[in-house]
């Protein structure tokens, strides 16, 4: 059947060329928009005053990243610490194809621009960057709303965020900010104090205690100076926060410089620098006022009021009561260089002033990595909305990012919630507070001489390498035995969503005896989340540094601690552990022993701030809804049509319909060349047994199949009773078949097999005389085994009840005596002629002559797919008084016969002599062969059709 | 009358009685005629019986062993948990580590492990082995002699082996949540993104789970369907639907494939675990769901086309 493959195969393909040629367009048309617009870039190098009276000036070095098509809006791109302006090239593109003008530059002290750092300073900075907003202006690339006055956005992360909020302070020139993981308060985020000893206010999700006199943040505050001196920039997060619908890290992997300020390695220290400051001395690129307020910080861990007074001038807290444009805070939870409570300090203040605040918590931060494509998408739909006057309005809500547990590729799953407001801000009501019961004794702590060992929570500057396992590096977290005091929850019964700065109450009091230190306890308040297994988490790695001043009489302090703003699912049947501990390894521990009494305050209970909102999700995609509808509405009209043109197939000759069968030139012919059946002819009236004699190969079992409607013949038609045999046409239920071997499951038993076929005719059970045609099959008790248990003669039998079912009035049979021994041979020709002599019809195919001849009363000989002979067998087999004569002498029986009056073509035949006796008896004709002296073996009737039948037949001796 | 009842071939044997049976049977009945030319007892659309097609193949012993595995499946995982090492955690970590803090996070789990391979594998068996191994067994000519119009053949098969599938899809559920439940009892569910659910909310995601999979694994079935009219060997079938979905999972797993890989059919195949979470996110579940469509319908209408115009010669 390799012609038929070759048809299949053709048709195939043919069709999976339309397919690949669909799915490529469709794939094609679909990525053609995802080409990003062309951006143009220029270099320039600006010449800004050096510092305020000063008359030198110093080189800023920009880049200008233009939109395809200008005038438009622009945005103001700075850097995060220790970067420059290569480490926001990416953003500056992503915002250039959006369609702004980008203004990215290089601050002073960094990259190729020269100065010295002053921290973002007011007098520095935050002017040079107003004269690049006067340059913006002259630029008639960018949109202007006043002469003199750009239409500009601001956004950057880290050291560029706190610029932006403070160029927004002091220049109404600015249209919108967005900063990002920045700070409020440069004093409390490098010496944080979270103790209150009065009420904190507690309506914001994320409040810090922000009291004076903090605890010196030694490790990163290093890690910055650091960073500053070489341009090593170890305090930007090193790569990209994981998002939401993210599978895995490779994802983002390949836009790792953002907003954030994240230079790659080759990026990480800035060689030939122009200036001649680029000699590493102690103070590197920073400002000596700055270089000594590090030091005085470092040497000491306090501050002086001119340290103080100095990183005051570089906080934003000092202008947020300024600030009146809409304000997009992105923060990360993964942050414990700025945290939550930083940019809760920035809403309020922000929001106080009457800007409308919108407030996003991102699952990143310092420790976790920069915003990755997606939130900064968000930033950009931000600038479009307040710049552009375009898209949807983003609002003033409040989202935040959940790590789930689900890490189908190591990574966790995100998710993210939306609230209408940050709570306690522009008019959102203040935060839900649960109140979790806290339980546990007075407990003794020690501070070591040196403050050392130390406990660690978090290990910064190495957030790059831990950010890809923030679990890993929530779980690092060790507190050590004797320095620790803890305080626990009981198991909750049901999940908490923590999301924000919890707070509680604290008891701390000196040892008596012992001497209380002159500059107040130094203590660490960190939350955990403990598993049933005692698997303790540090959500965020973050601690509350605490310096509380204790009385020297001995007497207890009781003061009240905002914990690290984290967000964290605590699930049924954990814990909540608070643990004060006397040293970390991240700050500047008090060096003098000390030894604490650490308890709850009275009734003191854990206050947990729940922020309930709606997972933010796409909505509906309209374009997958219409998909389906499309598909589906496709779908049911192609159905349709094939039901229309399935009921115009009927087609029905009336003169014929008394006559079970006509063949009318049938053809089958497949396209490799071979023709099964060519221009076959015949005709079967009502009550014949037709036999289709033919040898192997004669196209037999491709007509009878043509006539079950399997095989679609390639020309002339089959008619059934007048009606044209289509694939499953109605009249098929007249035939009964069998046609090249049974067919039966073979996991059913012989009745089953039956009964279940007459079943799918979907016909009455009372017609269908399987009891009858189970006795034709005569199996015995076999009809209740399995088929697959049956002899091919069993089955052969059971495959002609089968065909029998229902007394069809077409009988069709191919072959049915192979595999019959000569007893079942002799009974299935019984059934034949007794089943046509009760008026019904039979076709039987055949090889073997003698079959035919003693089965049917028809016969249609056939070779090569050809009519050879057609009619009654008596006929063929025995017509005209012709005689044959199995002599010993052939040659001289034809001579004696030729003697005979009457007697013509004669003939020899092998052994056979042959005449027509035309009359003569034949006994005559055997008598003078006889006197003749001729041994006569055999005398009969001249067989034509074996004759005829040999003769096409060859060497395929089909006797 | 008498037969001779011997088990063997020589037993095999008719009757005489039994051929004058019929021949008087034949002689009485007559055969009334539709205007359709069919016997006037025939109708199209009464042809193969769900019923009919159903009994075939659930009494199919492939069927049996199926539907006994989905069952034993789930006791299989509570015994591989009783007999591992229990760390205790059962709020954090992957759907394993979560599988036992509650019948439904069981059921969850069962599902994760068997949606990549098990769940296509058993449509693929379905459906393409219904067509094939009729052919492979030669009953297909007789079934569309009898006649059963081929389309109608085509969507009854196709239609048991949804029946199957959506059968073999709940029942692995319902007896995880049973084991699930016994287990480690009916509280909260955790879903994969941390989130706790009441009981009887996460059962019904469970149900909006075996919605969705139904119909994320139509495309296997479409495919299955097309390759089974298209070949006479069912292991070619089943084993081709397969070998695709692998394929498409494979595919999925180059991320340097990008966005080509929301072409893939499999490409939101564990979109399901959305409906886990409070408010459920659907857009990724309809992508899916159009994706599934899209291609289950283009492969079912190829092989309605393809069984409608082949050459049955099995």
């Amino acid at each position: 059947m390799n012609r038929l493959f070759r048809t299949r195969g053709r048709w195939s393909v043919s069709a999976v060329i339309v397919v690949l040629a669909l799915v490529g367009g469709v794939v094609l048309w679909s990525r053609s928009g995802d080409d990003p617009p062309p951006v143009s870039t220029r270099d320039a190098v600006m010449d800004v005053p050096d510092g305020p009276g000063s008359s030198q000036t110093i080189q800023i070095d920009t880049t200008l990243y233009l939109p395809q098509k200008t005038p438009a809006p622009a945005v103001l791109l700075p850097h995060g610490f220790g970067g420059s302006k290569q480490s926001v090239a990416t953003q500056a593109t992503e915002l250039a194809q959006r369609g702004f003008v980008v203004l990215a530059y290089s601050a002073r002290g960094f990259g190729r621009s020269t100065g010295q750092i002053a921290l973002n300073s007011l007098d520095y900075e935050v002017r040079d960057a107003q004269k690049l907003l006067d340059w913006l202006a002259t630029r008639e690339e960018v949109v202007t709303d006043a002469a003199g006055d750009p239409r500009v956005g601001v956004t950057g992360g880290s050291y560029g965020g706190s610029l932006a909020l403070l160029l927004a302070g002091v220049d109404p020139r600015v249209d919108t900010i967005v900063p990002v993981i920045t700070y409020n308060d440069l004093t409390q985020a490098l010496l944080p104090n979270s103790a209150s000893t009065d009420e904190v206010a507690r309506e914001t999700a994320s409040p810090g205690a922000f009291t004076a006199d903090g605890v010196f943040k030694r490790s990163w505050a290093g890690i910055f100076f650091s960073a500053g001196l070489t341009s090593a920039d170890s305090a930007s997060p090193g790569r990209e926060a994981r998002e939401p619908g993210q599978e895995d890290d490779d994802a983002s992997g390949g836009g790792g410089d953002t907003g954030a300020g994240t230079p790659g390695p080759s990026t990480q220290g800035q060689p030939g620098r122009p200036g001649g400051d680029q000699q590493l001395d102690a103070c590197g690129r920073f400002r000596p006022e700055v270089c000594a307020a590090y030091t005085e910080v470092a040497t000491t861990g306090r501050m002086s009021p001119a340290t103080l007074e100095l990183l005051r001038r570089s906080s934003p807290a000092s202008v947020t009561d300024r600030i009146t444009q809409p304000t997009m805070l992105v923060q990360g939870e993964q942050d414990t260089l700025f945290g939550l409570d930083q940019a809760d300090a920035n809403a309020r203040q922000i929001s106080a002033a009457g800007a409308p605040v919108k407030v996003v918590w991102y699952a990143g931060g310092h420790d976790g990595g920069s915003p990755g494509p997606e939130l900064r998408g968000t930033i950009a739909d931000w600038m479009d909305f307040h710049l552009g006057r375009k898209g949807a309005d983003p609002g003033t809500g409040f989202e935040y990012q959940v790590q789930g547990a689900f890490r189908s590729s190591g990574t966790p799953s995100l998710r993210t919630v939306s609230a209408s407001g940050y709570p306690g801000v522009g008019g959102a009501g203040p935060v839900e507070r649960r109140a979790l019961p806290l339980t546990g004794d007075e407990q003794l702590v020690v501070n070591p001489a040196g403050g050392n060992p130390a406990a660690v929570s978090n290990l910064p500057g190495l957030g790059a390498a831990l950010s890809g396992s923030s679990s890993l590096a929530s779980r690092l977290a060790v507190d050590l035995p004797g320095q620790a005091a803890q305080f626990s929850t009981q198991p909750l019964d049901g999940q908490v969503l923590l999301a924000g700065a919890s707070t509680v109450r604290l008891r701390v009091a000196g040892v008596p005896g012992q001497p209380v230190p002159e500059d107040g306890a130094v203590l660490f308040v960190k939350l955990y989340d403990v598993g049933p297994d005692g698997t303790r988490t540090l959500p965020g790695s973050a601690v509350a540094p605490v310096r509380i001043a204790l009385p020297a009489d001995g007497g207890a302090a009781e003061f009240e601690v905002t914990l690290p703003g984290a967000v964290r699912p605590v699930e049924t049947g954990h814990r909540v552990q608070v643990v004060v501990a006397t040293t970390d390894q991240a700050y500047a521990n008090a060096t003098e022993p000390a030894a604490y009494r650490v308890s709850l305050a009275d009734d003191a209970a854990l206050d947990v701030p729940v922020v309930p909102g709606s997972n933010t999700s796409e909505g509906i995609p309209l374009g997958a809804v219409w998909g389906i509808a499309v598909v589906l509405l496709i779908s049911a009209l192609v159905a349709v049509v094939a039901v229309f043109r399935r009921r115009l197939a009927s087609d029905v000759d009336p003169e014929l319909t008394g006559v079970p069968l006509v063949i009318e030139n049938l053809s089958k012919s497949y396209p490799g060349g071979l023709t099964a059946v060519k221009d076959l002819s015949f005709r079967v009236e009502h009550g014949q047994v037709l036999g289709l004699l033919g040898p192997n190969g004669a196209g037999k079992t491709t007509t009878l199949r043509m006539l079950m409607g399997l095989i679609h013949p390639s020309e002339g038609r089959i008619r059934v009773f007048g009606h044209r045999i289509t694939p499953g046409a109605p009249v098929l239920s007249r035939i009964g078949s069998f046609v090249e071997g049974a067919g039966f499951l073979p996991h059913l038993s012989g009745a089953e097999n039956l009964r279940l076929y007459w079943a799918a005719t979907g016909r009455p059970a009372e017609q269908s005389h399987v009891e009858e045609a189970l006795e034709i099959a005569g199996l015995g008790r076999a009809v209740d085994r399995r088929v697959r248990t049956y002899s091919q003669g069993m089955r052969q039998r059971l495959a002609i009840a089968q065909a029998m079912l229902g007394l069809p009035d077409l009988l069709v049979l191919d072959e049915p005596a192979n595999g019959l021994d000569p007893p079942q041979i002799h009974q299935m020709r019984d059934v034949l002629k007794r089943y046509a002599a009760a008026g019904r019809t039979v076709v039987v195919s055949s090889h073997l002559l003698a079959e035919v001849e003693q089965t049917c009363s028809h016969v249609v000989v056939m070779h090569r797919g050809q009519l050879v002979a057609a009619g009654e067998v008596a006929d063929i087999a025995a017509g005209g008084g012709e005689a044959t004569f199995r002599v010993d002498d052939p040659e001289r029986a034809t001579e004696v016969l030729r003697g005979l009056e009457g007697v013509t073509e004669i003939g020899v035949d092998g052994d056979q002599a042959y005449a027509s006796l035309n009359g003569v008896p034949r006994a005559v004709a055997l008598t003078a062969l006889v006197q003749a002296g001729i041994a006569v073996d055999q005398a009969g009737p001249r067989r034509r059709l074996e004759d005829a039948f040999l003769q096409l037949v060859g060497e395929e001796t089909a006797r | 009358m008498s037969r001779t009842d011997s088990g063997g071939e020589n037993g095999v044997h008719t009757d005489p009685t039994a051929i004058a049976e019929l021949a008087q049977a034949a002689a009485h009945q007559v055969t009334e005629v539709a205007p359709d030319g069919s016997t006037s007892f025939y109708r199209a659309r009464r042809t193969l019986p769900l019923r009919v097609e159903l009994i075939r193949q659930l009494k199919r012993r492939r069927t049996q062993l199926v539907l006994g595995f989905l069952v034993l499946l789930p006791f299989v995982l509570v015994v591989a948990f009783q007999v591992g090492e229990d760390n205790g955690n059962n709020r954090s970590g992957g759907f394993v580590d979560l599988a036992t803090a509650s019948g439904v996070n069981f059921v969850i789990l069962t599902l994760f492990v068997s949606s990549s391979f098990l769940l296509p594998m058993i449509v693929s068996l379905f459906f393409g082995d219904t067509i094939a191994s009729e052919a492979s067994w030669s009953s297909l000519k007789y079934l569309l002699a009898a006649p059963v119009p081929r389309h109608r053949l085509l969507r009854r098969k196709a239609i048991t082996s949804g029946v199957l599938s959506v059968f073999a899809l709940a029942l692995l559920p319902a007896v995880a949540l049973l084991a699930g439940v016994v287990w480690y009892g009916a509280g909260e569910a955790v879903s994969p993104t941390g989130e706790a659910a009441p009981f009887a909310d996460s059962v019904l995601a469970v149900v909006l789970t075996v919605g969705y999979l139904a119909v994320q694994l139509f495309w296997v079935a479409g495919l299955a369907l097309f390759l089974s009219v298209s070949t006479d060997a069912p292991l070619g079938a089943v084993g081709g639907a397969v070998l695709a979905s692998i394929l498409s999972q494979i595919l999925d797993q180059i991320t340097a494939l990008g966005d080509l890989r929301n072409y893939l059919p499999t490409h939101q195949a564990l979109a399901w675990v959305d409906v886990f979470s409070t408010d459920v996110d659907w857009s990724n579940m309809l992508w899916g769901t159009f994706s599934s469509l899209a291609y289950g319908a283009f492969f079912t209408m190829l092989a309605a086309r393809r069984f409608a115009t082949k050459d049955i010669t099995s």
